[in-house]
């Protein structure tokens, strides 16, 4: 079983690099004020039909080859559903998908956010020619990552450079920890 | 506090170590990183893989795929040489992870008790 949000994320997201999406945006809100935690997932990939939306939450659908189950989106419903919250997915085949779930945030059930800074050094290194975008909101202050912002500083030099993959990593937490006590 | 300025700097520390090594890595180190070896224990050996390789600066890119079929093998590393060799590594930890890349990466030397071929003939 999936243990933190972190991971639960990085499942939904794997599906955006699967779909070979080239821009996948990741917005995080963390509001102790509204006692919610929203996740949004946004990429241009491949998209999937009414059909396949309809039947992606069931776990024994997947597009895979290797196996015939595909637990991602299941789990990530069915947290929702557990903790108060919502789930829904928007795609359109050939412009892109765009799944969002929101929790309660002191909810019994709701897991520990984890280690979003490894998450997402995890999908840069998946497929570094992603453009990949992270905003993360507290009620304190935001903290943004641009992966393309990271690449025009590096001029050519890969971000699969596993110093550069640590830095990414430490960079999100930082950001992370800084928003939330509303530091600049 | 980090900033985008420090990429500068290791920006250049990377183009010295491109400069020295001439013509791209000699391994290539591929974890699975699907659902089921994230649940078998992926995450540890990748963060190792990762920090090690930076640490003793390894003549490889660590990378990751998705599931290749063989989940009860899972944690699986994969590692191809240069040479278009290919060998893969099944039920791997922290602890083998060192070592593969220690061994396999470092000494050119695969380390056979780790394989799939020699765990499944065990099993046997």
């Amino acid at each position: 079983m999936m243990q933190d949000l972190a991971m639960q994320t990085l499942e939904i997201l794997m599906n955006s690099v699967g779909a070979k999406a080239d821009t996948v945006i990741l917005r995080i809100r963390e509001s102790e004020h509204d006692n919610r935690i929203d996740i949004e997932v946004e990429d241009n990939g491949c998209g999937m039909s009414p059909e396949m939306v309809q039947k992606v939450t069931d776990p024994f659908t997947t597009s895979r080859k290797t196996r015939k189950v595909g637990l991602g989106v299941a789990f990530m419903k069915g947290l929702t559903e557990q903790c108060n919250g919502s789930f829904d997915i928007q795609s359109t085949v050939g412009v892109g998908t765009t799944v969002r779930a929101s929790i309660q945030k002191d909810h019994i059930d709701a897991p520990p956010m984890g280690d979003l800074g490894e998450m997402i050094m995890y999908v840069i290194q998946a497929d570094e020619n992603i453009d990949f975008r992270f905003y993360y909101t507290t009620d304190n202050g935001n903290f943004e990552f641009l992966s393309e912002a990271v690449k025009q500083e590096l001029e050519g030099v890969s971000l699969l450079e596993p110093e550069i993959l640590l830095w990414i990593k430490e960079y999100i937490n930082e950001g992370i920890i800084h928003a939330k006590e509303g530091m600049e | 506090m980090k900033s985008l300025e420090d990429l500068k700097k290791m920006r250049e520390l990377a183009l010295k170590k491109v400069e020295m090594r001439e013509g791209g890595k000699d391994y290539r180190v591929v974890v699975g990183m699907a659902t089921c070896g994230i649940a078998a224990g992926a995450r540890p050996v990748l963060n190792k893989l990762v920090e090690e390789t930076a640490e003793k600066d390894y003549n490889c890119v660590v990378t990751q795929t998705g599931c290749i079929g063989m989940c009860v093998y899972e944690p699986i590393v994969e590692v191809y040489g240069k040479d278009g060799s290919h060998t893969t590594y099944v039920h791997v930890d922290a602890d083998k992870a060192v070592k593969i890349l220690e061994e396999h990466v470092g000494k050119g030397k695969v380390v056979e008790e780790y394989t799939v071929d020699s765990v499944r003939a065990r099993e046997v």
